[in-house]
């Protein structure tokens, strides 16, 4: 299979470049439906490996990459079971996600997340588990989850703090805010800056460039580079799920999927 | 050095173009929400207008407590 059009997502493989197309309305939020779907690319990733040289993630909403995790079906799941259940159910959600990601992470392909507007919390988590984000002057970054009572569960410190190194990450982390394209291209999280609505012709760009290069030695350059954090990773799911049992936490995500006003995406 | 009224004239500039409101329609007391009917994304998306515009960083918590242009230009101006 070389394309694929799904409920959350869609792919298509054309010239060594595979495209990924997210489109989950409002904004991408990562619930169990991409999940299966994103299980599905990253299983495609492998199989067509030896096809694939760049992969391009991109999302064709309006208000941007992704807003993370589906909070919404994440405090629904919570209220259908108990404590310990309640638990082993996030566990089960985030091993599933660290599988995806650690894919997209350690593919043989070079990964390209161009991004735009809204890139918080799971989604900035996905862009970072792309070699190299390419963000529109629109694009802003934040791992909101301290709000919540939690840390980022997909990944994001373990991999921030390998990209920049722990001054960022406390600050993006403990205070909660966004940053916008300027400046994570300034501390080096973002690689090009495109004009609004440029960063997927931007990131097609750079594709046709890196398609150049013989992709064994791309492959080799890229592993040799870019270590994947597994101890950390496994501790970050821990300390979530230790985290997720708090009764904060319940009072946070209600919180939130009860607001009608118009600061939910602000802290 | 800009005075606090040029600050807020400014901001009030740019929420009317990019919201596409008569800028006559706006005064530093309005509540910007309902004023230019938006919700949390789209105050990110002034956000990033905001900063490209007077070249700063405001932290999205600045928001905290703010409704009106007066206050939001407040909070902009103490970067400047």
């Amino acid at each position: 299979m070389k394309s694929f059009k799904g409920q959350t997502l869609s792919w298509e493989l054309t010239g060594g470049v595979i495209e990924l197309a997210l489109h989950r309305e409002p904004c991408n939020e990562i619930g169990s439906a991409t999940l299966e779907e994103l299980e599905g690319f990253a299983a495609a990733l492998e199989s067509l490996a030896g096809e694939v040289s760049v992969a391009i993630l991109y999302s064709t909403l309006k208000p941007g990459f992704s807003a993370g995790a589906d909070l919404r079906e994440l405090y629904r799941r919570s209220q259908q079971v108990s404590g310990s259940e309640r638990v082993a159910g996030v566990r089960s959600f985030l091993e599933r996600i660290h599988r995806v990601f650690n894919t997209i992470d350690g593919s043989a392909a070079t990964t390209i997340a161009a991004v735009h507007g809204i890139t918080f919390g799971g989604g900035f988590e996905l862009a970072l588990a792309c070699d190299l984000i390419i963000a529109d002057k629109s694009a802003r970054f934040c791992f909101p989850e301290l709000r919540l009572g939690l840390i980022p569960g997909f990944g994001g410190i373990p991999r921030l703090k390998r990209d920049l190194g722990n001054a960022v990450v406390r600050d993006l982390l403990l205070t909660g805010r966004s940053m916008n394209a300027a400046k994570a291209q300034a501390v080096g999280l973002v690689s090009q800056i495109a004009g609004e609505g440029q960063a997927l012709t931007v990131a097609r760009s750079t594709a046709a460039q890196i398609k150049k290069f013989d992709r064994i030695t791309s492959a080799t350059a890229k592993r040799f580079i870019k270590p994947i954090p597994h101890e950390e990773l496994r501790l970050e799911i821990e300390i979530f799920c230790d985290l997720f049992s708090r009764p904060a936490v319940e009072a946070g995500l209600r919180k939130f999927v009860e607001s009608s006003g118009p600061m939910p995406y602000l802290p | 050095m800009k005075t606090i009224e040029q600050t807020t004239s400014e901001i009030l500039n740019l929420a009317a173009t990019y919201f596409h409101i008569p800028r006559e329609q706006l005064s530093p007391e309005d509540d910007f929400f309902t004023k230019l009917g938006i919700n949390s994304l789209q105050a990110l998306e002034l956000l990033t207008r905001l900063e490209q515009h007077f070249q700063i960083e405001l932290p999205d918590y600045e928001f905290q407590g703010v409704s009106d242009f007066r206050t939001l230009a407040e909070r902009v101006h103490s970067r400047l």
